[in-house]
């Protein structure tokens, strides 16, 4: 999933300064998951910003409402006919709901009230951890399910660099090393060799080749 | 002056080679360099310049090179994939055989984090075997990266860097053999100071006949005060301090341990002077170059050997 934060009430403030009817908008998926935007913490953002603009006496409307999904056309089309009510939209989407919602109302400013922040997993309650660049050509076979471009910080193919020491990265020993990881997972599958062969250089072309990627799929349109 | 590698020669003519460190200058002043080029010249066979070190911005290792270049000096160019993809690279071991600097030395980098650019990218297009494995596709065959050929192959003697002290140890051996593999010449180690550890690696590599496939450098630093080697051993990942080191340092005054780093240092070389499977030193005296003169004449490896131009 994609994970994401709240950006600080103080910053969210600032961007919303200039609107007087804004729509808080939630979103129910991924950033829900990761407890950053789904309808609990929209419910949450909209009774701080309330407080905050009774607190400084200002005159402002803000309501709040969350949809499944912002980042997918037709979980937005309800808003048609809300939307004229607002000068301003506070998303908690993703940057991709951000702008998915930005492209649907063209005469509408779409405010992001989180960073997004990677794709990742939810490890245990409260932590995620990132572990997937969306390279566009997966190597986890190679590497017995560890992502070395992900979560190595070198993302070094040929690893492990000299850093590695106990398991722990150089960078931080909050770190485990990656490559710690991968030799660990082919020893138990009796792999090991796999590494034996130099990883070549990788094919950046599937991620960033050709500007920004899509995916077109002729099989699944109307 | 010869055009080829100094470091070549010696190794291929069977000497026990010996490198040393300089590190460019935090500004823009030659100076620097051609003073420290004066510390160095007839008591090492190539000097060896870091690349950005701990991701600190410095005058660029080719800049430098080509000043040691000019003073009459073999420079080794250290090439770190933190900063610069696989283009620049490659155009850069071009620049770099062009203006008569024929040692590289690839190297990961230090991660940014450490520098003073915490907030840049790093680049990691290429890590540092796939770019030794470059390299070599360019001297070896004339082409780069993806077979386009190349008017003129660079002249270069590559090189890599391993370090036996890192975890885990079965495995530093494997990588070893792939960077011999991918086309090292050289070989560099992170700094000696664990010699049973040194010795157990070297074992392993002997018996998989890597030694002989390959020169091992041994890197050695002095160490400049027990409060250094205490840094080190905590801070510095993958370096390894035994304790009783950082005792016999401690045991010294002050104003001695310096001596007492030196000392250190040459006995560690006599030590490695005596493993077959060593074919050199590389002196790393970080900031103290005027170091390397004491202790490659208490080490025995004055006078240098003269190199017979052809």
């Amino acid at each position: 999933m994609i994970t994401a934060e709240q950006k600080p009430i103080e910053e969210i403030r600032e961007m919303l300064a200039p609107y007087k009817r804004v729509l808080t908008l939630g979103c129910g998926s991924c950033v829900a998951e990761c407890a950053a935007g789904g309808e609990k913490e929209t419910a949450m953002l909209a009774s701080a910003l309330r407080m905050a603009a009774r607190i400084n006496e200002e005159e402002v409307l803000i309501h709040e409402k969350t949809v499944d999904r912002q980042c997918v056309k037709a979980f937005i089309i309800p808003l048609d006919d809300i939307i004229k009510s607002y000068d301003a939209i506070l998303s908690l989407g993703c940057g991709a709901g951000v702008q998915a919602v930005s492209e649907m109302y063209q005469e509408v400013p779409v405010i992001p009230a989180l960073n997004t922040e990677f794709l990742g997993e939810t490890r245990d309650q409260g932590y995620w951890v990132e572990n997937c660049l969306g390279c566009g050509d997966c190597m986890l076979y190679y590497f017995g399910g560890v992502c070395p471009l992900a979560r190595c910080s070198k993302q070094i193919l040929n690893g492990p660099c000299g850093g590695s020491v106990e398991g722990r990265c150089e960078v931080n020993p909050d770190i485990p090393c990656a490559w710690q990881l991968i030799i660990d997972r082919l020893t138990r599958f009796g792999a090991l060799d796999r590494l034996a062969e130099i990883y070549p250089p990788k094919n950046w072309a599937r991620k960033q080749g050709s500007g920004p990627r899509k995916i077109v799929r002729e099989d699944q349109q109307p | 002056m010869s055009d080829k590698s100094r470091l070549k020669e010696v190794l291929d003519h069977g000497g026990f080679a010996v490198t040393a460190e300089c590190g460019p200058p935090k500004g823009a002043d030659a100076q620097v360099i051609l003073e420290k080029a004066e510390l160095l010249r007839n008591r090492v066979d190539a000097v060896n310049v870091t690349d950005n070190q701990t991701a600190i911005v410095r005058m660029s290792s080719l800049a430098a090179c080509v000043l040691l270049k000019g003073a009459g000096l073999d420079p080794v160019l250290q090439m770190v994939v933190r900063d610069r993809n696989r283009i620049a690279l490659q155009s850069d071991i071009l620049g770099a055989a062009a203006l008569g600097v024929h040692n590289i030395l690839c190297l990961s980098g230090d991660h940014q984090r450490f520098g003073n650019q915490p907030e840049c990218i790093g680049v990691f297009d290429l890590d540092s075997i796939q770019l030794v494995q470059v390299a070599r596709g360019m001297r070896d065959k004339s082409a780069i990266l993806g077979g386009e050929p190349l008017d003129k192959a660079p002249d270069i003697f590559i090189g890599a860097a391993a370090n036996p002290f890192a975890d885990p140890l079965e495995f530093r051996v494997t990588r070893l053999a792939k960077k011999i593999k991918a086309g090292a010449d050289f070989i560099q180690t992170q700094c000696i100071y664990n010699l049973n550890r040194f010795e157990t690696w070297l074992s392993m590599a002997a018996d998989r006949g890597l030694t002989e496939e390959t020169f091992i450098l041994g890197g050695v630093t002095p160490l400049k005060s027990a409060g250094m080697a205490r840094y080190m051993k905590e801070r510095v990942s993958g370096m390894d301090i035994p304790d009783e080191l950082i005792k016999r340092m401690d045991g010294v005054p002050r104003e001695k341990q310096r001596e007492e780093g030196i000392r250190i240092c040459v006995e560690t070389i006599w030590r490695l002077k005596e493993m077959p499977a060593v074919r050199g030193v590389h002196i790393m005296a970080i900031e103290w170059e005027s170091a390397v003169e004491e202790i490659a004449e208490r080490a025995g490896l004055l006078p240098r050997p003269v190199i017979q131009k052809g």
